[in-house]
């Protein structure tokens, strides 16, 4: 928008001190995790005596190999491996779950839309306004009647539900942008609804399902509410675990580990992040539309 | 015909689903919050017993305090923070991408992440005021996350720190799809860049703003993770949220009914903070 | 046996009506053009026929078959969309053979069918390629080859010219007509575009307002509109339409015309009987811009009429001159070979040719007869 000719923006003062207050904020946007890595590469003597930001003088891996699998939370001292598994595990199929579910309600709102279709649309958007505090006493009593309470299939089950009044959002705001006469055209040679869904509406899908995938991943993974709630023990996800980690009021407190743990919380996310950074922010532009 | 039944069947799961785990549950919880429930849900019907009681908690008013200061704070700063950074993000900057990528990646990570990266910061001994002192600061002081009257600004600061990228990047797309034409008609009406900003750019930014505000006070009134994380409501219940006194008494101090009444009272805070906007928006004629 | 029939077609939307009541049938081979201004219900009505769109009541028959239930495949029909409507992720020959394929076509059959239908378009160059490579005139192309693979009974085209530019519209016009002629399939065409419909069509359907104004032949439509939308509508440009009073003059009756301070009574013949009722009162004198021209042509003598006219302004299309003269206080285009224009301001005389003109009542806008 602005150019470079902009005669208010091209004198070089104005110019420096733009990059300046960008910089700045860059640090401070950095800075966290900065901490958090060279804290996770410190000996707890070298913690206490050190500086906070201070490069780490004596290199080590203990704390992360402490909180991989050794680390103890609670009466359990298996490390993150097990709980970050269990994010594995709840986590894929629900994603998978909730963005093909997604794709099918999306495409049945704008391609075969009735009334039915608007009402359910309506509906489900109250889905995404919801505070889920209000929905965990009835889960998690149904959990229970259904016999999949703390386990991963309860979350892989709340997840997806939860999950499918944003998916949705966005395959049905993706779709139509589409031309209906698309359908048309292909109806007229014949093709019924599952055909044009699997022929021609989901080739055209793939940068939605990227987005839905990723918000969905990021959603779910770093979820605590569903996971504190609906799981105990064994069977929590990495967040819950790491807050516990965190918070375990016994023994010495190691920073060090707890650094470690909390970025190996945040990895996948991050890894994502970094891989199909573009696709996130445009899935976050697309989930505001109506948040 | 069977063209006219297929497309019904494929959402209905979906609409048995929101029936039934939206607002079959939301019924289900206010039925709930009007009973005597404590440790185990009973249906003895006691009516406005538990909201009662609520209200004379004075933990549930401290957390209503709590969400007051942090809802504001951390909405306000947000939008100040990500609308500045978009302007200056705006004027050509050369490594925007980069930049912008930094100023989002929080956005990535889990609110119990932030929490406990802040919460090493802020750590009264080892943390930032260390620092300070290390830099010759003797009698440089930052106890916040352990003084009862401070914890909750912690959180504001982890949750601005979390999610003012985002609001950026929504200022941004925002920005980024003004007309053209527009900005250019105003520099050849004699407009100076401060000016269009005031007069011209940032009137059309109103949908953004918009809908950051939504977000911005969902994320606010839902907020539990970052607290349970940081300060675990604590000291005392001085930080305690809506959402972690809705955890606490239905699931750990077993105040069923109590809990579900908290539960309702969120529900309608959402309501009361977001029906409004919503309404004018769309009497405003914006479509989502 | 006609290809299509369409009888008592009804439609509304929310209580809205959009069809009200629509009659039409072709026979087998016929090109029929559905025209009219936006909103009037011509693509309502080919969705209809299409098996897109419900029918509210009435009945829709294609090749003596009522189609009313049945879905758009078992109708034999293709359709040609204004946005050509071709699958992104398929390549041309994948787009072609699509609907061969889901009617379970024979592999080798199939191929043979894209190699004819490409040679009959000329695209054979363009079979692998993904439709966002072609540009407009091809992709145009794409999708008329994807509607002549299948060899319906009846082809519908819902404006596919209409995203084109103006040249290649012309183009595409002439090789959608010389396709019929050599295919010979009935076809039915939707279109705004009335010069497209007058070069295409066997029969021309002017629609306005969920009703056929006029179901005939071009020439007949552009000769003898029923009606003053009709007449206004087809022709470029458009007919003039002069509020004139109704005078006696001898035997019969004549309309008088008015020109800056020029009075003229022109003689009204043939509708004798219309115009008895109404001496004294407003008609309106229909008369395109080529039938008031420099000089005589074929009519006879008794059908011209010539009055001396100021031109307000002149306008060149190169082929002939369009000039403005005011006549009753409207602006009336003229029409004459440029050789014979004048500047603006001049006086010229100018032939009306009368054998041509209609009348309209000024309030019902019905042709006078």
């Amino acid at each position: 928008m602005a150019d470079a000719s902009n005669p208010a923006t091209g004198t070089n003062l104005g110019r420096v001190l733009i990059y300046a207050a960008l910089a700045l904020t860059c640090l401070y946007y950095l800075l966290p995790l900065y901490v958090m890595v060279v804290t996770s590469l410190k000996s707890l003597d070298e913690i206490r005596t050190g500086n906070l930001v201070a490069p780490p003088q004596n290199l080590t891996f203990d704390p992360w190999i402490k909180a991989w699998s050794s680390a103890c939370t609670g009466v359990n001292c298996g490390g993150m491996r097990g709980y970050f598994m269990n994010s594995v595990m709840f986590t894929i199929p629900a994603v998978m779950l909730s963005t093909l579910i997604g794709a099918a309600n999306g495409y049945v709102m704008t391609m075969w839309r009735s009334r039915f279709s608007d009402i359910l649309f309506a509906a489900l958007m109250m889905g995404c306004f919801i505070p889920f505090q209000v929905v965990l006493l009835p889960m998690a009593r149904t959990l229970g009647v259904l016999g999949i309470a703390n386990s991963v299939l309860g979350l892989v089950f709340v997840h997806t539900v939860y999950g499918l009044a944003f998916t949705t959002l966005f395959f049905r705001n993706y779709y139509i942008t589409i031309p209906d006469e698309l359908v048309k055209a292909a109806k007229i040679d014949g093709a019924g609804f599952f055909l044009i869904f699997r022929r021609i509406i989901l080739p055209l899908s793939i940068p939605i399902i990227v987005v839905s995938v990723i918000w969905q991943f990021t959603q779910v993974w770093n979820d605590f509410l569903f996971g504190v709630v609906f799981s105990s023990g064994e069977s929590q996800p990495i967040t819950v675990a790491l807050n516990n980690l965190v918070n375990t009021s016994t023994g010495v407190k190691e920073y060090n580990v707890n650094m470690a743990a909390a970025i190996i919380a945040a990895l996948p996310t991050l890894f994502v992040y970094v891989v199909a950074g573009k696709h996130f922010v445009r899935g976050l532009t697309a989930g505001a539309v109506k948040g | 015909m069977v063209e006219d039944a297929l497309p019904r069947l494929v959402v209905a799961p979906t609409f048995a689903a929101a029936l039934l785990f939206i607002y079959g549950y939301i019924a289900w919880t206010a039925v709930l919050s009007f009973t005597t429930s404590r440790m185990l849900p009973s249906y003895h019907f006691g009516g406005l017993i538990q909201y009662a009681n609520l209200f004379d908690n004075a933990r549930w008013s401290v957390a209503l305090g709590n969400l007051l200061v942090f809802g504001v704070g951390f909405v306000v700063i947000c939008l100040v923070v990500g609308l500045t950074l978009a302007i200056l993000l705006d004027q050509n900057i050369r490594a925007e991408g980069f930049i912008r990528s930094v100023y989002l990646y929080p956005m990535a990570l889990s609110f119990i992440v932030t929490g406990t990266a802040w919460k090493w910061l802020l750590n009264p001994e080892l943390g930032f005021e260390k620092v300070m002192h290390d830099f010759g600061f003797a009698d440089f002081s930052f106890d916040w996350l352990i003084n009862p009257d401070r914890a909750i600004y912690c959180v504001v600061i982890a949750g601005v720190w979390q999610s003012s990228g985002f609001v950026m990047a929504l200022f941004l797309a925002g920005l980024r799809g003004i007309d053209d034409s527009i900005i250019k008609a105003a520099r050849v009406d004699g407009a100076s860049l401060p000016t269009i900003y005031r007069r011209i750019i940032l009137p059309s930014l109103w949908p953004t703003f918009f809908s950051c505000f939504m977000i911005l006070a969902h994320i606010a009134i839902k907020s539990f993770d970052l607290v349970m994380a940081l300060t675990g409501g604590g000291p005392g219940f001085a930080s305690d949220v809506p959402a972690t006194f809705m955890y606490a008494f239905a699931f750990t101090r077993n105040q069923i009914g109590m809990g579900a009444a908290s539960a309702m009272m969120m529900l309608m805070i959402v309501v009361a903070v977001i029906v409004p906007f919503l309404y004018s928006d769309l009497r405003g004629g914006r479509r989502g | 046996m006609s290809a299509l029939s369409i009888r008592e077609v009804r439609k509304a939307h929310q209580g809205t009506p959009i069809l009200k009541g629509i009659n039409l049938e072709i026979e087998d081979g016929e090109f029929l053009c559905l025209v009219g201004p936006s909103g009037c219900g011509k693509s309502t009505l080919l969705s209809m026929i299409a098996g897109l769109d419900t029918i509210d009541s009435g009945e829709v028959s294609i090749g003596g078959r009522v189609v009313n239930h049945l879905s758009p495949k078992d109708r034999d029909i293709a359709m040609v969309f204004q946005s050509y409507a071709l699958y992104p992720n398929m390549s041309v020959r994948e787009n072609v053979s699509f609907g061969l394929e889901i009617r379970k076509v024979p592999q080798a059959e199939r191929q043979a069918i894209v190699q004819r239908v490409a040679q009959t378009l000329q695209m054979e160059h363009l079979l692998d390629r993904k439709p966002s490579q072609l540009s407009g005139g091809q992709r145009q192309r794409v999708a008329m080859g994807r509607a002549i693979a299948r060899d319906p009974a009846l082809f519908l085209f819902d404006e596919p010219l209409s995203n084109l530019d103006a040249k290649l519209r012309v183009e595409m016009r002439t090789e959608i007509k010389l396709l019929h002629k050599r295919m010979g399939t009935t076809i039915v065409y939707v279109t705004h575009d009335q010069i497209e419909a007058m070069t295409l069509s066997d029969r021309i359907a002017v629609m306005r307002a969920g009703e056929v104004q006029q179901f005939a032949s071009p020439q007949e439509i552009y000769d003898n509109p029923v009606n003053l939308f009709v007449a206004g509508f087809m022709g470029s440009p458009s007919m003039n339409f002069i509020r004139a009073k109704v005078e006696t003059q001898g035997a019969g009756f004549g309309l008088r015309l008015d020109t800056h301070g020029a009075s003229h009574l022109m003689p009204a013949q043939g509708i004798d009987a219309a115009l008895r009722s109404r001496v004294g009162q407003e008609v309106i004198f229909g008369v395109r811009p080529e039938q008031i021209t420099h000089r005589p042509d074929g009519a006879g003598a008794d059908q011209l009429h010539t009055l001396r006219l100021p031109v307000e302004l002149v306008e060149p299309t190169g082929p002939d001159t369009l000039l403005l003269v005011p006549i009753n206080g409207q602006e009336v285009t003229c029409r004459v070979h440029p050789t014979h224009a004048c500047a603006a301001g001049e006086h010229l005389d100018l032939t009306f040719d009368l054998s041509k003109a209609v009348y309209f009542d000024a309030k019902t806008e019905q042709r006078l007869l």
